[in-house]
């Protein structure tokens, strides 16, 4: 009775071994190079625009002073105490010139939707390697987002 | 791989069939238990399909596991400090473990029961009863948090509590050691027990929106214990069954002489006639001392308040409240039947599990069916208000729950095993032993209207082989059930925290969606709260030093303080300026007498700090926040009493200029 029953928990772990090895054969086959092309490459991702819920986003010709305003609040709740105003580099980037590296869909993507970015965009990707921290989310809501980004467009010296 | 895999296969199914009928038990029907690694396997990444809170015992917390994998979640603390959270330590904790006797830190958390609306459960809330000091703790399941205790004056040993209501109208508080009246001289001798000892039962009504416990009455009963407790539901709302042991009023050796009765009791309490009483003014105020504490997610805070009077009914002068049935011998458990017909009461000492019907106990009150009475109270004639007896169910018979095939389940404590049987028919239909001499068990929804079945877990006493050991402590022993079929199946061995009484399980979707990720910086009302950096300071009033710091990866704000003396009262108010859900900051500080604070992505802590040496101390974030954690750290410079050194507060501006960073 006993043999018979390690020759049965035998034959479970040779079935176990038996399904996974088959379980990768299912299907029709795949080159190895072309799926890790796919994953690498990226192709669905627009470097333009970043990720996240900004597809295009109205900036006036002049300076909104007051959402600029509402942006600064913001900044200095979740904001400042990773970025300074100037070009010098803090725990992130500074913020002088940001609105020329990006485009506006760009910068609100990442500050809304940091994680999926960081992740897949390669600008961020190269700054992560520099700054060591990834960008916490802070939550922000579209409003924040949209404030902060006329802010940054008063500090690049948008009147 | 595809021509070698069809003769394994049907090898493997061959050689498989016969392993089954290797090891399939004598019992006709059962499963084998080969495929219990497959029930109880949650997948690397996939949630458990239950919650299951667990009573954390004399460790005074409360544990959260994931079903069907006993992987434990969370402990969370709730009467006992935990300087891991920094719960009791913190500024902000602090008030919640007050009680009239002064800070208590730590309990014996026995029962948890959670919310119940329409008798099933609604997935708000979890109470949980403090057995050493009376009180009674509210957690709130969006924040996983201790947000209220209160405690019970009158009592002693609050066992027979947190036992709620169907709509969660009540929850109740029995006192298991009756005690002389809080307002009465307790400076008596112990062997005046019967003329001066009271039996306390108390009502905590509970607000429907915000959960706010008062206590609405206390019900003055005859001294002895309370043991356990269960409300009506369904038929039986409106009222209550409590378990009383040591009818014999001993106040000593109890071993023995609370075990001679043939029968104690158990008490059925008709809550709805307490409240006209109470609505007619028939209640007494008693001057009493107890305290209020609550805990807000706005504030981040804690209040205590110490309340000074109570309402008591005595169940002796105002009739119809109680009723005493016989309950054979020295019974524990005493529980009601999703229908809430029939109350098991189980008596630790006895050889049978008297089953007792509702609505003879309906119609022997009508009929005044009465064997004598206790201290005023009327005995309900036990053939009365007996359904039936199950017999030989096993031995030491304690807790039961059901589960929705019109089963029970009965933990059997000398005998060591569970014992399933029919509601109905009351016939034994199986019994699985345990792992060794189980107490509590509990059913997924076992306690409600209507049960989910499926898992049973038993709570053992002992564990001694369980697990590799570790040295003369082991930890408590739990086991998973598999219920599903006709035959109860053990699936899972798992050690536990403390040691584990009753327990809950609700389907994980109940809860798991309304959790907390964290809080609003935006809605922060903490007076010491700093809104940004920029709002960071520090502040002396008189001794009193007051820095308002922020923490966010991977530096705080600020990270060098000069200018504090020798005598001083130092207040650490940390904001985690953090927005996202899983980011906590930790805060210590060398030499601090109190523990570190863990502090939530929008939430404020303080950790007060009296600096005993002149001299310069490292503080840091405790908790492993970023790649820079290491980083996440300060310096606070202690000089001696009456010194000038001025008061400066940064991060990366280096004060004092460095030209008199050495002068004196």
């Amino acid at each position: 009775m006993k043999k018979l029953f390690i020759i049965g928990i035998i034959g479970c772990v040779v079935l176990a071994f038996t399904w996974s090895g088959c379980d990768s054969n299912k299907g029709t086959p795949v080159p190895a190079t072309e799926a890790k092309k796919t994953d690498g490459e990226n192709p669905s991702y627009d470097p333009h625009r970043g990720e996240g819920k900004f597809t295009k986003v109205e900036v006036g010709a002049s300076l909104d002073a007051a959402m600029a305003e509402a942006g600064y609040k913001v900044y200095g709740v979740k904001c400042s105490s990773c970025h300074k105003l100037s070009e010098e580099k803090l725990v992130g980037p500074g913020w002088k010139g940001v609105t020329d590296r990006h485009s506006p869909e760009w910068i609100m993507n990442f500050i809304t939707n940091p994680d999926a970015m960081i992740d897949k965009d390669p600008k961020v990707q190269a700054q992560l390697e520099i700054c060591l921290v990834r960008m916490p989310n802070q939550n922000l809501t579209d409003e924040d987002a949209r404030a902060i980004y006329e802010f940054q467009r008063k500090n690049d010296g948008v009147k | 791989m595809k021509k070698l895999r069809s003769p394994i296969t049907g090898l493997m199914a061959i050689a498989l069939l016969f392993g089954m009928h290797a090891c399939k038990p004598k019992n006709a029907g059962n499963t084998v238990s080969s495929d219990a690694a497959g029930k109880v396997y949650v997948a690397p990444g996939k949630y458990d399909e239950f919650y299951n809170f667990v009573s954390g015992g004399f460790s005074g917390q409360m544990s959260v596991y994931g079903l069907p994998s006993g992987r434990l979640l969370r402990v969370i603390p709730v009467f006992a400090v935990d300087p891991e959270k920094g719960w009791g330590y913190s500024e902000e904790t602090k008030p919640m473990l007050n009680t009239s006797h002064g800070s208590v830190p730590w309990d014996d958390l026995h029962h948890v029961q959670l919310s119940k609306t329409n008798g099933e459960y609604d997935g708000r809330w979890l109470f949980g009863n403090a057995n050493n000091t009376p009180r009674v703790a509210r957690i709130d399941l969006k924040t996983f948090r201790t947000v209220e205790i209160i405690e019970l004056p009158n009592s002693g040993g609050n066992h027979s509590s947190p036992f709620i209501t169907e709509n969660t109208e009540y929850v109740v508080a029995g006192t298991r050691f009756s005690v002389p009246p809080d307002d009465k001289n307790g400076d008596v001798p112990i062997n005046t027990y019967k003329q001066n000892f009271k039996g306390t039962i108390s009502f905590i009504s509970v607000g429907k929106e915000d959960g706010k416990m008062e206590i609405a009455f206390q019900v003055q009963c005859p001294g002895f214990n309370f043991d356990l407790s269960r409300a009506g539901k369904g038929v039986s709302h409106g009222w209550f069954f409590f378990s009383c042991y040591n009818t014999e009023q001993a106040n000593t050796f109890l071993e023995q002489n609370s075990a001679k009765n043939d029968k104690d009791f158990i008490m059925a309490v008709n809550w709805k006639k307490a409240e006209e009483y109470l609505k007619a003014g028939k209640g007494r105020k008693q001057a009493v001392k107890y305290a209020h504490n609550v805990y807000s997610d706005k504030t981040h805070s804690a209040t205590s308040e110490i309340r000074t009077e109570v309402t008591v009914l005595d169940a002796k002068e105002l009739k119809d409240i109680c009723y005493f049935f016989p309950c054979p011998k020295s019974p524990h458990g005493c529980d009601v039947s999703p229908t809430g017909e029939y109350i098991v009461g189980s008596g630790k000492l006895a050889a049978l599990i008297p089953v007792f019907s509702f609505d003879k106990i309906q119609k022997a009150i009508a009929a005044k069916d009465y064997i004598g009475e206790f201290e005023g109270i009327p005995i309900l004639k036990y053939e009365s208000v007996l359904y039936g007896e199950v017999k030989k169910p096993g031995l030491g018979p304690l807790h039961t729950e059901f589960d929705n095939k019109g089963y029970a389940y009965t933990s059997m404590f000398v005998s060591s095993e569970v014992v399933k049987w029919n509601i109905k028919d009351l016939t034994v239909t199986d019994r699985v032993p345990t792992y060794y001499s189980v107490g509590h068990l509990t059913v997924a929804g076992g306690d409600t209207k209507t049960p989910y079945g499926k898992y049973l877990v038993a709570y053992n006493k002992i564990t001694k082989d369980r697990f590799l050991p570790t040295g003369p402590e082991l930890s408590q022993s739990a086991q998973l059930y598999d219920i599903s079929g006709d035959k109860m199946q053990m699936i899972l061995d798992y050690p536990t925290i403390g040691e584990p009484h009753y327990a809950q399980i609700i389907p994980a979707e109940m809860i798991r969606n309304n959790s907390v990720k964290f809080f609003k910086m935006e809605e922060n009302k903490n007076p010491y709260f700093s809104n940004g950096e920029g709002t960071t300071k520090v502040v002396r009033e008189g001794n009193k030093i007051h820095v308002y710091m922020t923490a966010i990866r991977s530096h705080l704000t600020p990270d060098n303080i000069e200018g504090i003396r020798m005598g001083d009262e130092v207040y650490f108010h940390i904001t985690n300026i953090e927005q996202d859900w899983d980011v906590p900051h930790g805060f210590a500080i060398k030499g601090a007498s109190t523990a570190e604070l863990l502090i939530m992505p929008g939430e404020t802590q303080s950790l007060k700090w009296n600096p005993d040496k002149v001299g310069t101390f490292p503080m840091y974030c405790t908790d492993f926040c970023s790649a820079l954690h290491q980083e996440m750290s300060g310096y606070i410079r202690v000089s001696p009493a009456g010194s000038n050194t001025p008061l400066l507060f940064s991060t990366n501006k280096n004060f004092p200029a460095s030209d008199s960073a050495d002068k004196k």
